[in-house]
């Protein structure tokens, strides 16, 4: 997009503690050394430029192809700024270039392969700018909406699109709208759900840090469809950089007129608040959530009543993912269609993963769904460090499963996860090598969960408890077969009885490891032979 | 008899032999000195229940923790029951209760990290400081707590030493993790 | 008023439109297992014994606090269903320090009524035996909470109906636990009207009158409904 020379320096959190900042200084300092104005060559600090793993990370824009370059310090800035100006009066690349090592190729996989729809603005827009947010197009669909469409056309819109919730569960989106709609009249909430507590996850983070406007510009679209007027964004409290940068966000929109009252002109008001969690998993539960904004003890409630009917203070409230959300504006840029044609058919247009684990290439990425996994592990991801096989592929953190490498080839979509004994969850991947022991990652998921139990239903608060002592014999060494029979009846019992979600997908990494590395665990018994004897667990 | 059978109750139950009130001991009514911070806190959320989380985020960073006069501050304060306000209180990880050791880690033991070696990480701190993994009191200066993913997966493993988030850390070989964290400024307590 | 109608283990029921599935199933005379449940008080369905199966649900709903509906088909004791609150009773009795023979409520205790009910006699699951404490600070009353099965039934009878809200839930997951005040000594918590309310209801053991010994408590679980009806229908217990 930019013909202006610039460098794009990641100033997301990632690249923060890997010393982008100091970096970003050593580049000012190196320009204005190189006699350059800043008008010349612009040293923007933008969001999220997916390979977390290789920062700090620097763009280079110019009149050619845009350059990157990763695990660059301070004392690159030089070599760096020379390289900008290099690329921009066209003169030759030098031949012993200094930052041979550094260079990224953005023809690799890892970059050619996504499709940024979400995330089209993270690594682009200056975070903390809302006038760079504007000038990128953010907004203009609020005000499109505002002045074109009626709540009803919008909500068409992104029912066409077949949007799907992307905090996990997978919900249509449009439904869930058309049913806060729909409602008597009277108060409503909109809420965004950025608790994203899944371990290995860190893609509403990223959104957040990198493009928090676009997320308002979706809020606020989603306020209009609905008929609230007021909202939240319940982040988790682990988050500061993104709660700092999301705070500045919704304070300019403010004092442009964008948040408040008679927004656009128009008889549209919406007031919008931050929320900050303080540390617990389950609030990510929308029933919990809610009550947590209300000032309460983070207990999920039984649905019925869903949110959507009785939510914040008994109203009827909208409760979206983050990536819900940020998905929208575009959704209405291009229309419902463009977006459905993007997937498979059931799961429509794009999903961000947060790649992590043994793996070469860690970060963000975001690919069409339906992208076979195999593409998105080895392919975008690059395998296993070592070059050796992987062993498996977590998603879904503690409500997911383990994806053996014999299924890789399922394409990522809600569906066939969930038919794996996995799930979608939220986009965390986790990539594990040969020596990963899956009984040990069962207990290490149920561990997670007992320590994140609510505590207010009997089958998870206690269950969890006894399932994770049973999993300490396999680790140990010391199960016998009556341990395999009462792990299986164990996981079943906890997984339909629970009163929510924590519960009901607490037993999923053993069940899913059970399924396909059932051998290790046979193999942990004290007397191998006996347990591989008593079955038990059906495939 | 009856004494006789609560005594009974009392051993049945292996309750430890000094009750945990006697330890405390607190005067409910009188508390030791209001702080008018907590106030103004209060009013600038205009005492609204649901603002209670947000108020025990600031009266926390006031503080440094949440001791129970100054719980009992924040109920009156906005009007909430008092066992409210602690089972709040006590519900959410980041809140204390207890005075916090003047230095803390808190190690990352989130499904990335652990693949990357996050638990061989806390082994080795929990063995330098000489503290167990999540005993809030550590050592009385040092103590050491787990996390459950910090959202810097790309660039596990990662430790935040009070307030730092470190990055990348290799568990392998341990003396190179053993600089990491002498850089960092974690002691060397015990001998290996 | 209006009415709907409902099968219950393949008995017609017909119950008042907002009544709850567990009405209908005692409608029934179905006899489905509650513990935290306590009529009079808002439902929180957190001991899942109540959870039944309801055709074209994939999941198993919790009849406490599932309105029941025109047309519903429920089962409440299919085999998955006792397996289930069997082991929901093991876990239960895993989980603190349930000394029968020496506790207040022996014979007068829902606990071990519901273990007789779902045929529990012993537990698959190893005994926690957890550190618990009692508070004995109050002049009339105790709280064990080694026999607390944290239905929180006493949290809401204190708030929804003696308004004192003496009590709530301290900390979470397993270590769970009934507090007064800032996890106070009971004695010491100013709001406390010892109008024993708690007591009554308390399901098990855990909350007795100081002059109650071994087997000799007597709980009274009816008086939240009654005292709701008074307050919400202006009916009193002797109209
Ligand atoms: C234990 C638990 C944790 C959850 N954590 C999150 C989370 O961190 N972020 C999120 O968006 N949804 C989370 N969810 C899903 C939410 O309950 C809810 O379905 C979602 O926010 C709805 O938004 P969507 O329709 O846009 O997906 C969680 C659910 C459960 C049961
Ligand atoms: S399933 Fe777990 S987290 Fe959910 S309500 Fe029950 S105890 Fe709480
Ligand atoms: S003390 Fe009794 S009434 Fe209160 S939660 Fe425990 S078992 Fe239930
Ligand atoms: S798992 Fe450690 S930061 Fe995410
Ligand atoms: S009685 Fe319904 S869940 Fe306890």
């Amino acid at each position: 997009m930019p013909v202006t020379p610039q460098l794009r320096c990641c100033d997301a959190s990632g690249c923060r503690s890997a010393g982008g900042q100091a970096l970003r200084r050593a580049l000012e300092e190196a320009r204005d050394a190189a006699g350059l104005t800043a008008e010349a060559l612009a040293i923007k600090p933008v969001g999220c430029l997916r390979l977390c793993g290789s920062g700090p990370l620097v763009a280079c824009d110019g009149p050619g192809p845009s350059q990157l370059f990763g695990g660059v310090a301070p004392e690159h800035a030089g070599a760096l700024i020379a390289a900008s100006v290099a690329a921009n009066d066209g003169s030759a690349a030098v031949s012993d270039d200094p930052l041979a090592a550094h260079r990224l190729d953005l023809s690799d996989p890892f970059f050619a392969l996504q499709q940024p729809v979400v995330l089209e603005g993270c690594g682009q827009v200056n975070p903390e700018s809302i006038d760079d947010a504007i000038a990128f197009g953010t907004y203009a669909q609020l005000h499109r909406v505002l002045q074109e469409l009626t709540p009803e056309q919008v909500r068409d819109e992104v029912r066409r699109s077949g949007l799907r919730g992307r905090g996990g569960a997978g919900y249509p989106t449009g439904l869930k709208w058309d049913t806060v709609a729909l409602q008597p009249p009277g108060p409503r909430y909109v809420v965004c759900n950025a608790d994203e507590g899944d371990p290995g996850a860190f893609m509403d983070r990223s959104v957040l840090e990198s493009d928090p406007h676009r997320l308002i510009e979706g809020m606020a679209i989603a306020a209009y469809a609905v008929g609230a007027e007021r909202g939240f964004v319940y982040v988790r409290a682990e988050y500061p950089l993104a709660i700092e940068r999301l705070r500045l966000a919704l304070q300019q929109a403010r004092s442009r007129h964008l948040l408040g009252n008679h927004i656009d002109g128009t008889s549209f008001n919406l007031r919008l608040e931050v929320r900050v969690g303080a540390g617990a998993y389950v609030c990510g539960e929308e029933t919990a959530l809610l009550l947590s904004i209300q000032g309460q003890r983070g207990m999920p409630q039984p649905r019925p009543p869903f949110p959507a009917q009785s939510g914040l203070w008994g109203a009827p409230t909208l409760i979206n993912n983050v990536e819900t959300f940020t998905a929208v504006p575009a959704i209405l840029r291009q229309g419902g269609h463009w977006y459905a044609g993007i997937g498979t058919e059931h799961s429509k247009g794009t999903k961000v993963f947060a790649l992590s684990g043994a793996v070469v290439n860690t970060g963000l990425v975001e690919v069409p769904m339906g992208t076979p996994l195999r593409t998105v592990v080895e392919v975008i991801g690059g395998g296993v460090p070592d070059g050796s096989p992987i062993k498996a592929v977590q998603t879904g953190g503690p409500s997911g499963g383990c994806i053996p490498a014999e299924r890789l080839d399922t394409p990522v979509d809600y569906e066939s996860l969930l038919e794996l004994g996995s799930m979608m969850g939220s986009g965390g991947m986790v990539v594990m090598g040969a020596s990963t022991s899956m009984p040990e990652v069962a207990r290490h998921f149920m561990g997670f969960s007992v320590n994140e139990s609510c505590g207010k239903c009997v089958p998870c608060r206690a269950g969890t408890v006894q399932l994770a002592q049973l999993l300490d014999r396999f680790v140990e060494h010391r199960a016998t077969p009556a341990d395999m029979e009462r792990l299986d009846a164990l996981c079943q019992m906890v997984k339909v009885t629970s009163l929510c979600g924590l519960g009901q997908s607490a037993p999923n990494p053993v069940l899913s490891t059970l399924r396909w590395f059932r051998h290790e665990y046979e193999a942990a018994c004290r007397e191998p032979a006996a347990c591989v004897a008593a079955g038990g667990v059906e495939r | 008899m009856l004494h006789a059978c609560r005594a009974l109750l009392t051993v049945a139950a292996a309750v430890a032999s000094k009750s945990w009130w006697e330890t405390i001991a607190m005067t409910p009514s009188a508390p030791a000195s209001t702080d008018p911070r907590i106030a103004q806190v209060i009013r600038r959320h205009g005492a609204r229940a649901d603002a209670l989380i947000e108020v025990l985020h600031q009266v926390q960073e006031l503080h440094g923790y949440l001791a129970p006069e100054v719980l009992r501050e924040v109920a009156t304060g906005m009007g909430l029951p008092l066992s409210r306000v602690h089972g709040v209180a006590s519900f959410y990880h980041l809140f204390r209760l207890e005075p916090p050791t003047a230095h803390r880690c808190a190690v990352c033991l989130g499904t990335a990290c652990y693949v990357k070696g996050g638990a061989q990480v806390a082994a080795r701190i929990e063995q330098r400081l000489g503290v167990r993994l999540d005993d809030a009191a550590g050592d009385g200066v040092w103590a050491l707590q787990h996390v459950s993913c910090l959202g810097a997966c790309g660039q596990a493993p990662v430790l935040v030493v009070d307030g730092e988030l470190m990055t990348r850390l290799s568990v392998d070989p341990p003396e190179a993790l053993d600089a990491r964290l002498e850089a960092a400024g974690l002691p060397q307590r015990t001998t290996t | 008023m209006s009415v709907v109608t409902l099968t219950v283990n393949g008995q017609d029921v017909a119950v008042p439109a907002g009544a709850s599935l567990l009405e209908a199933t005692r409608a029934a005379e179905a006899n489905v297992p509650t513990l935290c449940h306590l009529e009079g008080l808002t439902p929180v369905s957190a001991c899942r014994l109540c959870l039944v199966e309801v055709e074209g649900s994939s999941k198993l709903l919790p009849a406490c606090s599932t309105a029941a509906a025109e047309g519903m088909v429920v089962h409440t004791h299919t085999p998955r269903l006792r397996e289930y609150r069997r082991m929901t009773v093991e876990l239960i009795f895993a989980e603190g320090n349930h000394v029968c023979a020496v506790c207040v409520a022996n014979t007068h205790c829902e606990l071990q009524d519901m273990a007789v009910t779902v045929g529990m006699d012993h537990s698959r699951f190893p005994y926690q035996y957890p550190q618990r404490l009692v508070d004995a600070t109050h002049p009339q009353f105790t709280l064990d909470h080694n026999r607390c099965i944290l239905c929180t039934r006493c949290v809401r009878v204190c708030d929804e109906i003696e308004g004192a809200h003496v009590w709530d839930i301290g900390s979470r997951g397993g270590q769970c636990h009934i507090v007064a005040g800032l996890d106070e000594p009971w004695g010491q918590v100013q709001a406390c009207t010892s109008c024993g309310k708690c007591v009554d209801v308390c399901p098990t053991g855990a909350l007795f009158r100081n002059s109650d010994t071994t087997a000799e408590k007597q709980p009274n679980t009816t008086l939240p409904a009654l005292l709701r009806t008074a307050r919400e229908q202006r009916r009193w217990h002797n109209q």
